[in-house]
């Protein structure tokens, strides 16, 4: 531990430092600096937020507006620098505003499931009993369906469309995230410190918020991150297949879609969506990775 | 007992036993009484998830703790010493039996001792250092923890905390603020015994504290648990399966095998003149520093038997070299023998009369 700041030659310095509690994230992010390649992936996912949510700025055509005089023109056309699909709309302007359905239909869902999921497999796992046995066997008759069956079935029966899209993902990621907060929270529960701090005359509420929580929401946020990755997949995949969002709305998965047919024409132009989305989640799971690392105190 | 007679007057109403035998024979009342101590562990399988037997953890075990002795408890792996000290710290509520400390009856509904009340005269050491170490907090929080529960103020409470840390030998400047993983073994196990008497504990139960300590630093930790008793007035309850430890610290010494008491006494009778056999090959079984008095036979071989289905009568019976018909018909209680008012014995050759061929002749009055 390169950690001399941690002695400090004031007591009263000293009582601060130990009554702040907080140089535990002080410590992850010095971790953290030194993490080159997730440095870099978050400084991408910055980036891509960034002409996402500033979209104008950032573009010069507007998304929706298209030539049929200028359809499907390759990379590096002037004026259209990333080409024009097959309606002749500026690919750069709808790859930026693309994003935004995209990264709200990857992002929502996992942030919506961990809220919900997080809550009943901490409740699951530090109650344990009747309780547990409610929440997991639910939980595996959810389970029982691949994720994106699910999917599917859920904007099957509720039609397409971005809110539905966004219901159908956080039902089917509610599962995975339960069963892995039950999981560690249960491992948690069982540990020698939170016997000893029932044995101090310790609440139960007390116990959960200082000797719980602090255990268990860092893993449970991990992977909350590594499941963002997948839900933009299989966002995209959803509106690949008419499923999620309606055209003309710019959406990766939808342009994926829509540009397939013109793949024999000019396959660079209509990969592009899917590198994007490739990217996109490959930067999540590095994240999701180096995180992890970062928060492994033991190591 | 004037002391114990005002702290319970605070308290309203207590729930007192009948002390008068003890009062008249002269003797202040033990800090703790349990008597007949009861915990099976249900196993559960098969179709439905059905209770299917019981593995009888603790079976009826009743003992007394004296204000101010050090107990110490040994026995094999598994013989219920760990599940013992969690019963007396209700982290596992008992089947039945009662645990009554300082006159009062713990659990009892009205005038009795909360479970609340009864943790801050209780406090526990667990044997491992790392895993009752909450990892995410500076151990001065860890310590702190207790106080703040029961209502002092944060700075209050890690002030105390650093009070502790000076007691228990370590520099709060350099300590308060580390984590767990920043310490070594030794170290955390200082941290857990401030974290035990933080809340200003009468009793600390000690569950086999310095046993994955190495052997220099345990007997420093020993030195300060004898030194923190005296500084604190505390009562040890000190379990551990270390049969020279034990000697070193205990005052009276408590024999368990299988879920049952089968031996207790002060310290020196009961190492140099062992009553039950099974005390006896236990001790045997210590490695002597002189080769002229090495053992040369195990006394004792073989595992314990399965407490789910442990055998009738006296639960030594099946590796007792001694074990006759009565052995297996009858479970011998746990009582003084004719010539010795100080500990009791569970075995039916300490009792006149019993049966057994070698039991012991009566004392004539």
């Amino acid at each position: 531990m390169a950690d001399s700041a941690v002695l400090p030659s004031d007591p009263a310095v000293a009582l601060q430092r130990a009554q702040q509690g907080k140089s535990y994230w002080r410590r992850v992010w010095e971790r953290l600096r030194d993490d080159k390649v997730t440095l870099a992936v978050i400084g991408v996912l910055v980036l891509l937020l960034v002409m996402v949510v500033f979209a104008p700025w950032f573009t010069v055509h507007d998304p929706y507006v298209g030539s049929v005089l200028r359809r499907l023109k390759p990379i590096g056309t002037p004026g259209h620098w990333l080409g024009t699909d097959e309606v002749g709309r500026d690919l750069w302007s709808r790859m930026v505003y693309g994003g935004r359905l995209s990264l709200l239909a990857g992002v929502v869902p996992v942030f919506l499931a961990l809220l919900i999921g997080g809550f009943l497999g901490v409740l699951a796992g530090y109650v344990g009993g009747l309780v547990n046995s409610v929440i997991m066997r639910l939980t595996d008759v959810l389970y029982a369906f691949p994720s994106i069956l699910l999917a599917i079935a859920i904007t099957g029966i509720l039609g397409s469309g971005l809110q539905n899209t966004i219901l159908a993902l956080t039902i089917s990621f509610i599962p995975p995230v339960i069963r892995m907060s039950e999981s560690i929270t249960t491992q948690v529960r069982h540990l020698d410190f939170v016997e000893a701090a029932r044995a101090s005359g310790a609440r139960p509420l007390t116990i959960m918020r200082y000797h719980i929580l602090n255990n268990v929401l860092g893993p449970i946020l991990v992977y909350a991150t590594s499941l963002i990755s997948i839900c933009i997949i299989l966002a995209a995949g959803l509106s690949f297949l008419g499923l999620g969002v309606t055209p003309p709305s710019a959406e990766w998965g939808l342009m994926l879609n829509n540009m397939r047919q013109a793949l024999w024409v000019s396959p660079l132009v209509a990969a592009l969506p899917g590198a994007m989305i490739f990217i996109t989640s490959m930067c999540f799971n590095l994240m999701s990775d180096g995180l992890r690392q970062a928060m492994d105190v033991r190591l | 007992m004037a002391a114990a007679d005002t702290r319970t007057a605070l308290r309203g109403k207590p729930e007192r036993l009948d002390t008068g035998a003890c009062e008249q024979a002269g003797q202040t009342r033990p800090l703790l009484e349990v008597e007949n101590l009861t915990k099976h562990f249900a196993v559960k399988g098969g179709l439905l998830n059905r209770t299917k037997t019981a593995v009888q953890a603790v079976d009826g075990v009743s003992f007394d703790v004296r204000t101010g002795e050090t107990l110490g408890i040994v026995g094999e792996s598994g013989c219920g010493k760990s599940t013992t000290a969690r019963l007396l710290m209700h982290l596992i509520s008992p089947d039945s039996g009662s645990i009554v400390f300082d006159g009062l009856v713990v659990g009892a509904a009205e005038s009795g001792l909360s479970h609340r009340d009864l943790h801050r005269q209780m406090q526990m050491v667990f044997q491992d250092s790392y895993a009752s170490l909450n990892p995410r907090l500076p151990v001065a929080m860890s310590i702190a923890f207790g106080p703040f529960v029961h209502g002092l103020a944060k700075p209050a409470a890690l002030n105390r905390a650093n009070e502790l840390l000076e007691a228990v030998g370590l520099d709060p400047l350099l300590f308060a603020n580390r984590y767990p993983h920043e310490l070594s073994g030794g170290q955390r196990q200082r941290i857990n015994i401030a974290r035990a008497l933080a809340l200003e504990p009468r009793i600390v139960i000690l569950d086999e504290a310095v046993s994955a300590l190495d052997k220099s630093v345990e007997a420093q930790v020993l030195n300060l648990l004898v030194d923190l008793k005296a500084q604190f007035d505390l009562t040890y309850v000190f379990i551990s399966h270390d049969l020279n430890v034990v000697r070193y610290i205990s005052d009276r010494v408590m024999v368990m095998y299988l879920g049952k008491i089968v031996e207790i006494g002060p310290v020196d009778l009961l190492y140099r003149d062992p009553q039950h056999p099974y005390t006896r090959a236990l001790l045997s079984a210590m490695p002597s520093m002189d080769p002229r008095r090495r053992t040369v036979q195990a006394q004792l071989s073989g595992d314990p038997p399965n407490p789910i289905n442990p055998p009738s009568g006296c639960r030594f019976r099946t590796r007792c070299p001694f074990a006759e018909g009565v052995c297996k018909a009858v479970a011998p209680a746990l009582r003084a023998p004719p010539d010795d008012a100080l500990r009791a014995v569970a075995c039916h050759m300490r009792v006149p009369g019993s049966g057994h061929s070698r039991a012991v002749p009566a004392v004539s009055a």
